[in-house]
């Protein structure tokens, strides 16, 4: 909880927040080892739901999207998990292995929770797409901005501009872009333009490098760094 | 007898086995499934495509397989009369080569110069890194480093056949973990890349597809089982982990109400002691690896790390078909445990001179349950998936014996 409280100190506008599953088939190394490590510790979707709840007690305004694999959820069931998560304060989902066609059902109960259900979009995404998470979600898209798995090196600059506003404006929704922003510098390429950009295994690189003691102090700062440079861009568009 | 009534056409045009299959994967996997599953549906209804197929099983595989009546076995155990389906004289030696012929085809097809796969106790690893070899395609093979470790002879055949094999660290380090690195980089080179899934799970297509390039086991003893006893089994077994083999010999007997289909479990150390890999009969339903269906998985849902004396059938999910056959009673699923599969591995090497497969082993275990509750008139027909040569070590080591 503590480290929640560093990434909005740091400037976070929203916090997603990993559920770990055993079998993170969609993520790099980075969080596997991270989940991995969670549940060795004990973590679970219900004490994911408490660290919510008591980071509440001190912030009730930084939204925060769950993000994590069904399966998770179905063991503790659908409309148990979006009470729990609505209960405590939760403002969004991002389930990685729910497609739009597959959880029509669970993304109904969400909304009808006040909970977006966000979905992913992807480079090879026909735009035939676009209109079934439209229609699913709300909240925001997660544009994930290369082919492969969290934490990837390379990053295509001009397919991302090309891509955005397409996006953004089928869509009706704001659109961050994820996987492979690493810095201040490409953060600030591609804030330029989309809505948000998403840091996951970066961050976590930073914990994992600083230790327990150091990993809040260090996780402001690289995320001063970042916000830092889109706040240079001037007003965001959100 | 045949249901004419309701015709079994499974799965519906989104994967679905009533509640089970699906694509559950995320977005960056969508349009790679979404261009198999035209691919394959064209291939399906391509004449030279299946000729092509049909033509490899026959000349390269060495298809059809001989039925076989275990008769020395079927005399000691004193009851029904038991068939094998010899799936371990194919060429590598398993029922896996029938699919991954039909894939590697549809990857030239699909102008896919690579191809990867997961395995497990490496018979899909070697089926695939031969067709690779058979059709000049790069490949790669991902298996758990504790895998590597028990099927040492295994990792060397595929290196001598041109493919890469590279070790999964993560996780448990075997089937599943594997199956988690391949998707992960099936997702990365997805422009050049054919991921050949080795059994009925997996999003959809594959159940489907798998099961389409394995039926063609029980569509041939539809065949040969009249020919040699004048009628059908009274039931037929399989093992199943993922469950490719079985679903190759049930498929075409589903439409056959009165013959029983019995898949059999591997129950490790027995269902009690939380040391097996029994999906169906001691799992819930959820989801994993990209289609929903029966999971070994604690109460959190996260997934647990399986055991069988078998590497094959050493897997905590099953594919959605039999998840849906369970649920409606069209098949039976039981368990056998290691100790009870070994023993039918040496009786069936001493009475009858075939060495089975641990996986195989499974199903002829409780054909050797079965069989002496049942008179002599009765026909039970065991899929024999593989050959035991790769089980050498295990066996041994069980036996206290060191090469």
């Amino acid at each position: 909880m503590p480290l929640m409280h560093a990434l909005v100190d740091g400037g976070a506008d929203i916090i997603e927040l990993g559920v770990p599953f055993s079998d993170p088939m969609a993520d790099g190394p980075t969080i596997q080892r991270a989940s991995e490590r969670a549940l060795a510790a004990g973590m679970s979707l219900r004490k994911v739901l408490a660290l919510v709840e008591a980071f509440r007690k001190t912030n009730t305004t930084t939204p925060v999207v769950l993000m994590g694999y069904a399966n998770p959820i179905e063991a503790m069931g659908a409309e148990t998990f979006v009470a729990a998560a609505a209960a405590v304060g939760v403002d969004g989902v991002l389930v990685v292995d729910y497609p739009p066609q597959e959880c029509v059902a669970f993304a109904d109960i969400a909304k009808g929770a006040g909970i977006d259900p966000i979905f992913l979009l992807a480079p090879t995404s026909l735009e035939s797409r676009f209109d079934d998470v439209a229609k699913a979600g709300s909240g925001y898209i997660y544009y994930v901005s290369l082919k492969g798995v969290t934490g990837s090196a390379k990053l295509d600059l001009d397919e991302v501009a090309q891509r955005i506003p397409l996006i953004r404006e089928r869509v009706g929704m704001p659109v961050g872009v994820g996987f492979g922003i690493r810095d201040a510098e490409t953060a600030k390429a591609v804030g330029a333009v989309a809505d948000a950009v998403v840091i996951g295994s970066r961050i976590i690189e930073e914990i994992e490098h600083a230790g327990p003691d150091a990993a809040v102090a260090r996780v402001t700062a690289f995320l001063r760094s970042i916000r830092e440079a889109l706040d240079s861009l001037g007003e965001p568009r959100l | 007898m045949q249901m004419a009534d309701t015709p079994y056409q499974m799965p519906d045009a989104q994967g679905h086995f009533g509640p089970y299959g699906g694509v559950f994967v995320a977005e960056t996997l969508i349009p790679a499934l979404d261009s198999l599953r035209e691919a394959y549906a064209a291939c399906q209804k391509d004449p030279a495509f299946m000729e092509e197929y049909r033509y490899e099983l026959r000349h390269f595989v060495g298809r059809p397989s001989p039925i076989y009546l275990a008769r020395r076995w079927s005399e000691l155990l004193g009851g029904a009369q038991i068939y094998l389906k010899r799936e371990d004289l194919n060429h590598t030696g398993a029922h896996k080569v029938n699919n991954c012929i039909g894939q590697a085809l549809l990857a030239r097809h699909m102008g896919k110069p690579r191809v990867i796969a997961e395995t497990g106790a490496g018979q899909h690893g070697v089926a695939t890194a031969t067709v690779a070899a058979r059709y000049g395609l790069e490949c790669v093979v991902y298996m758990g480093s504790e895998d590597i470790r028990r099927q040492a002879a295994n990792v060397y055949r595929m290196k001598l056949l041109g493919a890469s094999v590279v070790p999964v660290e993560s996780g448990s380090r075997t089937l599943k973990d594997a199956l988690n690195e391949a998707m992960r980089d099936w997702v990365t080179n997805i422009h050049d890349t054919f991921y050949i899934i080795g059994t009925v799970a997996g999003p959809h297509p594959y159940p489907q597809m798998v099961r389409d390039f394995q039926k063609v086991i029980g569509e041939e003893c539809l065949t040969q089982m009249p020919e040699m006893t004048g009628r059908q089994p009274d039931a037929v077994i399989a093992c199943v982990g993922g469950g490719s083999n079985a679903m190759g010999i049930f498929y075409p007997y589903i439409p056959h109400a009165d013959v029983r289909l019995i898949g059999v479990e591997a129950a490790g150390d027995g269902l009690d002691s939380g040391r097996h890999a029994a999906s169906l009969s001691a799992g819930r339903p959820g989801v994993l690896h990209g289609n929903r269906t029966y999971l070994l998985q604690n109460e959190d849902g996260q997934i647990i790390e399986t055991h069988s004396i078998s590497a094959g059938l050493d897997y905590p999910g099953v594919g959605p078909e039999h998840a849906w056959l369970k649920d409606c009673n069209r098949a039976e699923y039981v368990g056998v445990t290691d100790a009870e599969a070994l023993q039918a591995f040496h009786d069936l090497c001493r009475y009858e001179g075939i060495i089975p497969a641990l996986e195989s082993s499974h199903a002829l275990a409780y054909a050797a349950k079965l069989a002496p509750t049942l008179g002599k008139d009765k026909v039970l027909l065991v899929n024999l998936s593989g050959r035991g040569d790769k089980d050498m070590h295990t066996v041994a080591e069980k036996s206290g014996i060191q090469f």
